[in-house]
């Protein structure tokens, strides 16, 4: 789960790391009066949106007074934000953060991952700050340094002390830098977080050393450990089929094709996908509805991919192991019976009592498409789409 | 021979009142897995299927000798149950738990590595299907019946695409000699590298094959080994050629973050190091079948 930058500096302050005095508004008369509140003469507006690449994308403004302040944000509630990071769509912007701005004498990049080589927290940090480390690592690799953290004792000062002057921070700043990376593991580790990143941390002209942004991820299977942080929740950042879909605890995600995928176990879900790729289609969603497939969940599967209007064509793939093919036909065939489903749609079933199963499959009188390999099916699947398209065409063309 | 586990092993289930748990350790023992016993805390003396359920795992050690455990423990305590496992000294660990907190698993493999190798446990999973050695035993919640016995060895993340596999196989007559699942989770017991070192070094199996998916390290971890090491045909399939980057697919580990992370990074470096890749999920059966016949 993502979260906000200004409640990243919230939570991260109170592990001790320090940012710029600032404070949250909801419509553009708020953020002015914020400003006026802060006090200073430049101020920094921040649309809140959970992607990065804000700044390249307008949605940071330095203003230098506050009816500068309310000109930005009239641009930036209700509009879509769109970064690299977030789809052609762009994401919502209902909250915008006002910060003072800050005199900066240089700029650090900082973040702490999951490092799965090692199986251990890692810190990543680069003098190039301000950079997306995507591109400090194809243009400056040599400027990164980096660490892992012995869980058993933490991370150590001398861990601390080592990047700090790696990264040629001045002495005197040192202990500053031991305390924010401190904090920011202690945050990690303490909070379950994935991924905590600060880019740019910045040493200011006045000395001080300070998280001018702030990103932070946490781990959604440790969120009922966390009820304060799962609280932060903000679904207008989320795609609603996909927090629709968590709601009901189905496992889905949007894509840009138009054959619909229903499929038990994310692996064979994303090998499904690839396989209707391979047939010369385009998979609208992953849709992994566990290993059950009960009744129930089909039903939920099938509202939920039709609820994306990009869908013209639906693919069932069940391997039933535990469970037989002959219940789990049964619950597509009923599923069918209740809600209306007006494209062609192609079941596959593989596993115990596979015979029995296509028999319900067959014997229901209802238009299903069925197949028996996952090559098959795939194949039927964008046939199927295919021919459906082409009668739309020839049915527009007619009236 | 097959590999961690054979018709002798010495099971218990832990967390084994659950209803989940209950259903699988019925199936276990009909498919012949020497199950001889539970853990549940606070469920000391009460039976399931007619097995004794213990309070602890260190007492159920010592009234049956288990050498191996099958985790079933919620995810809230799932960690604390392979840690209880690793302290009782139960060789081998397959937690089928999906769930668990990433850093209690970065505490569970450092707690691991506090025994000295020779008493160290082998833990698989979490947030995987488990192990069978068909026709001697099934530790996890696969279908029995879908694998022949045979001298293929299987190691793979996802619970039903190792499903389809093995059934690609069995259709063509191929049998499997112990397949493993090492779960979706990004920190987990065992890399393919573990067990594909297993394989090499186990005389029944002849042909690995490996379905990876995208997200980490451990596929192109398992080339590099699998080009220096391995005498034995690999085969490969990774799923996740469509899969977008940065977007969580399913399980939490298949997510694309870094460079060689993606499907089709994945496939050219196993490529590289000599492993035969299967392009379509369709044909993994037909591939392993063509490296057989020749090799």
């Amino acid at each position: 789960m993502d979260i906000h930058e200004y409640q990243a500096k919230e939570v991260l302050a109170s592990f001790g790391v320090v940012s710029p005095d600032g404070a949250l508004a909801y419509s553009p008369e708020q953020a002015a009066y914020r400003s006026r509140e802060l006090g200073g003469e430049r101020w920094v507006v921040k649309a809140q949106v959970h992607a990065g690449g804000r700044g390249k994308a307008g949605g940071v403004h330095i203003c230098d007074s506050d009816t500068a302040i309310y000109d930005a944000c009239e641009t930036l509630f209700g509009a879509k934000l769109v970064t690299h990071q977030t789809g052609p769509e762009g994401m919502g912007v209902y909250r915008v953060y006002v910060e003072k701005a800050v005199p900066i004498a240089r700029e650090i990049y900082l973040g702490f991952v999951l490092d799965r080589t090692s199986q251990r927290v890692m810190i990543v940090a680069s003098s190039e700050g301000g950079m997306e480390i995507e591109d400090i690592s194809a243009e400056k690799p040599e400027s990164i340094v980096r660490a892992t953290v012995e869980p058993a004792v933490g991370l150590r000062e001398f861990q601390c002390r080592q990047i700090a002057f790696k990264l040629g921070v001045e002495a005197g700043l040192v202990q500053q830098m031991v305390r924010t990376l401190q904090g920011c593991y202690r945050a990690f580790t303490e909070l379950d977080a994935t991924m905590v990143e600060i880019n740019p941390l910045v040493i200011t002209e006045d000395h001080q050393v300070i998280a001018l942004d702030a990103k932070m991820t946490f781990d959604d299977n440790a969120l009922f450990r966390h009820p304060q942080i799962a609280e932060l929740r903000d679904k207008s950042q989320e795609d609603p089929r996909e927090s629709r879909a968590a709601d009901r605890g189905l496992n889905y995600v949007g894509l840009d094709g138009n054959i619909g995928c229903i499929v038990n176990g994310a692996g064979l879900a994303m090998a499904t996908m690839d396989t209707i790729k391979l047939a010369g289609g385009e998979p609208a969603n992953f849709l992994d509805i566990g290993g059950g497939a009960t009744p129930d969940r089909v039903a939920k599967a099938f509202r939920l991919v039709l609820s994306d209007k990009k869908v013209q064509a639906i693919l069932v793939n069940i391997f039933a192991g535990i469970n037989r093919c002959d219940w789990v036909a049964e619950g597509v065939v009923q599923v069918l019976r209740e809600i209306e489903v007006d494209v062609p749609v192609v079941v596959r079933l593989a596993g115990t009592n596979v015979e029995q199963g296509q028999k319900i499959l067959a014997g229901s009188g209802l238009p299903i498409i069925r197949a028996t390999t996952l090559n098959q099916a795939a194949e039927r699947a964008v046939q199927a789409w295919k021919n459906d398209q082409a009668q739309g065409v020839k049915m527009r063309a007619a009236s | 021979m097959s590999i961690l586990l054979d018709g002798t092993t010495r099971v218990i289930v832990q967390g084994i009142t659950g209803k989940m748990a209950r259903f699988h350790t019925k199936d276990m023992m009909s498919y012949g897995t020497n199950v001889v016993g539970g853990v549940v805390p606070g469920k000391g003396g009460e039976t399931v299927e007619g097995l004794p359920v213990f309070d602890t795992v260190e007492e159920a050690v010592a009234a049956t000798g288990a050498e191996a455990s099958l985790v079933f423990v919620p995810p809230p305590f799932a960690a604390d149950g392979i840690m209880e496992a690793a302290d009782a000294g139960i060789r081998y660990c397959v937690c089928i738990t999906d769930g668990i907190p990433a850093q209690d698993m970065i505490r569970v493999k450092r707690y691991m590595y506090r025994y000295p190798k020779e008493r160290r446990m082998v833990l698989t999973g979490p947030n995987c299907a488990g192990t069978i050695s068909p026709g001697k035993a099934l530790l996890g919640i696969m279908p029995g019946h879908i694998y022949l016995k045979g001298h293929v060895g299987i190691v793979g993340r996802s619970g039903t695409l190792g499903y389809e596999a093995a059934s690609q196989l069995k259709e063509r007559g191929i049998g499997v000699s112990t397949s493993v699942g090492i779960g979706g989770d990004p920190i987990n017991g065992s890399s393919f590298k573990d067990i594909l070192e297993r394989f090499e070094n186990d005389p029944e199996t002849h042909v690995i094959a490996l379905i990876g998916e995208i997200g980490g390290p451990q596929e192109a971890e398992a080339a590099e080994y699998i080009r220096d090491h391995v005498t034995k045909p690999v085969v490969a399939y990774v799923a996740g050629l469509t899969a977008p980057k940065g977007r969580t697919m399913g399980h939490a580990g298949a997510i694309i973050s870094a460079f060689g992370e993606s499907a089709s990074e994945k496939v050219e470096i196993l490529s590289a190091a000599g492993v035969t890749v299967a392009e379509n999920p369709a044909v993994i059966g037909e591939t392993i079948a063509n490296v057989m016949e020749a090799a």
